[in-house]
């Protein structure tokens, strides 16, 4: 089974964020691999791998500066990775710079994170099975494949639905899918060894641009009002909270 | 137990374990004199001392119990002698990657650091260094996966700094030696099966074996009372007409060289394992300092908080660049044991201030184990001892730079 995992790069959660018009201030942000990529995605194509052998590719988008992410994925234990040398304008250009290579890889597997925990969009995974011409199935956590059935549920209101669908597939792991593994001191020194390959990208274009970023209001602080004072509780629910 | 005791148990059992909220502290940016590598493994350790030691330190700490099981996961992890070659069970790793792995494992507690600076240094690192092929082959492997635990006795009861004193000795009888002696204040012998000894052979020579668990007239008796390391198993090992086969002697190695140079490896882990333990209290001095308020406002605004904030930060930075200078000396094969020494003793030093200054930022709490400063302070008191004492790494540096000998 050969299985693509596209892993992104987001800041990491306790990173301070700040924006310059639209641009991301990065200056002391430390970024880790998306989690949903790495915990779930990643993890569940390996355990599938030893399962039922075969390769698990890490692909990302993305500077040079992505390298040591694309390396904790190939620590983890996958196999090999490609790294398109593009900026990642936008989910649509990152589905078609991956859908670009992944049309001829003869994957079996496309899995992807349900989302990055930065821009929240949750829109590659579809994108490129569009592009791909591929089923799609999101927001997974399970996965089993026998033969060329995968066997994929999801989380549905209420309730879990269970998915049947003929590989090749583009699923979106979400928590459940796999337990996080923490690389071990061996898979750091074999991943210096796996190969890492960079393809420069092909033409990729958007018909979206985003305008701007604002951030949340800071929290105020909290106010205490006499439990006696019914009116006063109603009137700052009303004039201030603006929720009544 | 009834079912809802049972319920009771695990829900109050789960409710004294705090997250773990520790951050890494690079005021000086050294992270950039870092490889890729060293940054992952470090991160990997830290991340597996988050999610396997943090939540149950301070409850073994606290009842004296050894965490037996976390053997296992520090090998899966790879912490016992990163830094030797894989083929002999190592992680084939450089100096400055054993540096930050012991950093980390002793962020969470030097008893963890302990048990893996023991495996790697002191067991896996001498049978590498001065064992047979055999006896490589036959060690190292399991010794690397965690299934043989090993310990290093070299300390005696009356013989301490003065390790060339030692009365434990050796006489030949064939195709085997007869091994008596008492070795004291031994890491992890209650729960090893292989001890690397060191012993004198009938010519007075310093001579190292492999004594197993299960030999005849070995013992290896719990030393219980401490206030320190209460994580970590210490015992003694004692040898009563013990019969160690040949095959069981390291070759070529003679004198006290071949437990020194044992020890400049540990004592090169301890350096920066110190630094961990003070950016653990560091870091809880430092949270603590802006959440607790007094007199309307964050202690962490007072004058004499950030005193001690300021001075823990500075000493933290200058111990960080010392453990990376000599790393980077190890790397290249020249790191001197006396330059081993004076790293050991300086950030030893430091991490105890550090822990005491943040007892005293924590206030009452600092002496409850709601933080882990105490704990840390009264496990740093035995590695300023253990491994050469403080002030016999004074004398070290004193010889080193007068040329004089002030041992005796």
């Amino acid at each position: 089974m050969k299985i693509l995992v596209c892993v992104s790069k987001t800041p990491e959660t306790t990173a301070k964020i700040s924006f310059s018009g639209t641009d991301f201030d990065t200056a002391g942000v430390q970024f880790i691999m998306n989690p949903y990529d790495e915990w779930y995605a990643l993890v569940r194509a390996l355990e599938l791998k030893e399962a039922h052998g075969g390769t698990v590719t890490i692909i990302n988008v993305g500077p040079a500066a992505n390298d040591p992410i694309i390396r904790k994925g190939l620590a983890i234990g996958a196999d090999d990775a490609v790294r398109i040398n593009a900026d990642p304008e936008s989910a649509l250009t990152a589905a078609k710079h991956i859908a670009e290579y992944a049309k001829t890889g003869g994957f079996d597997l496309i899995l992807t994170g349900k989302e990055t925990i930065d821009y929240n969009g949750s829109e590659v995974g579809g994108m490129l099975a569009e592009l791909l011409d591929l089923p799609y199935v999101s927001y997974a956590n399970s996965l089993e494949v026998a033969g060329t059935t995968a066997t994929v549920s999801r989380d549905i209101e209420g309730g879990t639905e269970t998915v049947e669908v003929a590989t090749p597939v583009v699923i979106s792991a979400a928590k459940g899918m796999a337990e996080q593994r923490i690389p071990n001191m061996r898979g750091i020194m074999m991943a210096k060894r796996k190969p890492l390959n960079v393809i420069e990208p092909g033409a990729a274009t958007d018909h979206a641009k985003v305008v701007s970023y604002e951030m949340p209001e800071g929290k105020t602080a909290v106010k205490m009002i006499d439990p006696e004072n019914m009116d006063e509780l109603v009137r700052l629910l009303h004039e201030e909270a603006k929720v009544i | 137990m009834n079912e809802n005791g049972k319920a009771n148990g695990v829900a109050s059992a789960k409710k004294s374990v705090k997250t773990d909220q520790f951050q890494g502290h690079d005021y000086y940016n050294i992270d950039e004199l870092l490889s890729d590598e060293n940054k992952m493994a470090r991160d990997a350790v830290r991340q597996w001392v988050k999610q396997e030691v943090s939540p149950i330190i301070e409850d073994y700490s606290n009842r004296a119990e050894c965490p037996h099981h976390l053997f296992k996961g520090l090998a899966e992890i790879g912490a016992f002698g990163p830094s030797l070659p894989v083929e002999y069970g190592g992680g084939g790793m450089d100096e400055i990657a054993y540096g930050v792995i012991m950093q980390e494992l002793e962020r969470g507690d030097s008893g963890v650091r302990s048990m893996a600076s023991v495996q790697g240094s002191l067991v896996m690192y001498p049978i590498y260094r001065f064992g047979s092929e055999a006896q490589k082959k036959k060690y190292l492997p399991k010794l690397g996966s965690g299934e043989f635990i090993g310990c290093f006795g070299l300390t005696e009861p009356d013989h301490g700094s003065n390790p060339s004193g030692m009365i434990t000795n050796i006489k030949d009888d064939g195709d085997a030696y007869i091994l008596n002696g008492a070795k004291m204040w031994i890491t992890n012998s209650p729960v090893a099966d292989i001890a690397v000894v060191w012993a004198k052979d009938e010519e007075g020579k310093i001579r190292g074996l492999i004594v197993e668990k299960g030999m005849k007239g070995f013992s290896a008796p719990e030393i219980h009372g401490k206030w320190s390391l209460r994580a970590s198993i210490t015992g003694e090992l004692v040898f009563e007409d013990v019969r160690v086969p040949k095959e069981n002697v390291f070759p070529e190695v003679r004198g006290l060289k071949g437990p020194l140079s044992c020890l400049s490896k540990a004592r090169y882990g301890i350096a920066w394992g110190a630094i961990g333990a003070a950016m653990d209290c560091y870091d809880s001095a430092l949270r603590y300092s802006l959440e607790r308020e007094q007199f309307g406002r964050p202690i962490g605004g007072f004058q004499l908080t950030q005193k001690k904030l300021a001075e823990m930060i500075t000493e933290i930075t200058k111990a960080q660049l010392l453990a990376w200078r000599l790393g980077t000396l190890a790397n290249e094969g020249k790191a001197s044991p006396a330059q081993i020494s004076m790293a050991k003793r300086n950030n030893v030093q430091m991490a105890l201030e550090i822990a005491r200054e943040a007892r005293q930022i924590h206030g009452g709490m600092g002496i409850t184990n709601e933080y882990p400063v105490m704990r840390h302070m009264m496990n740093l008191e035995t590695v300023l001892t253990y491994e050469g004492t403080h002030d016999i790494h004074l004398l070290i540096t004193g010889m080193d730079v007068t040329g004089l000998n002030a041992f005796k």
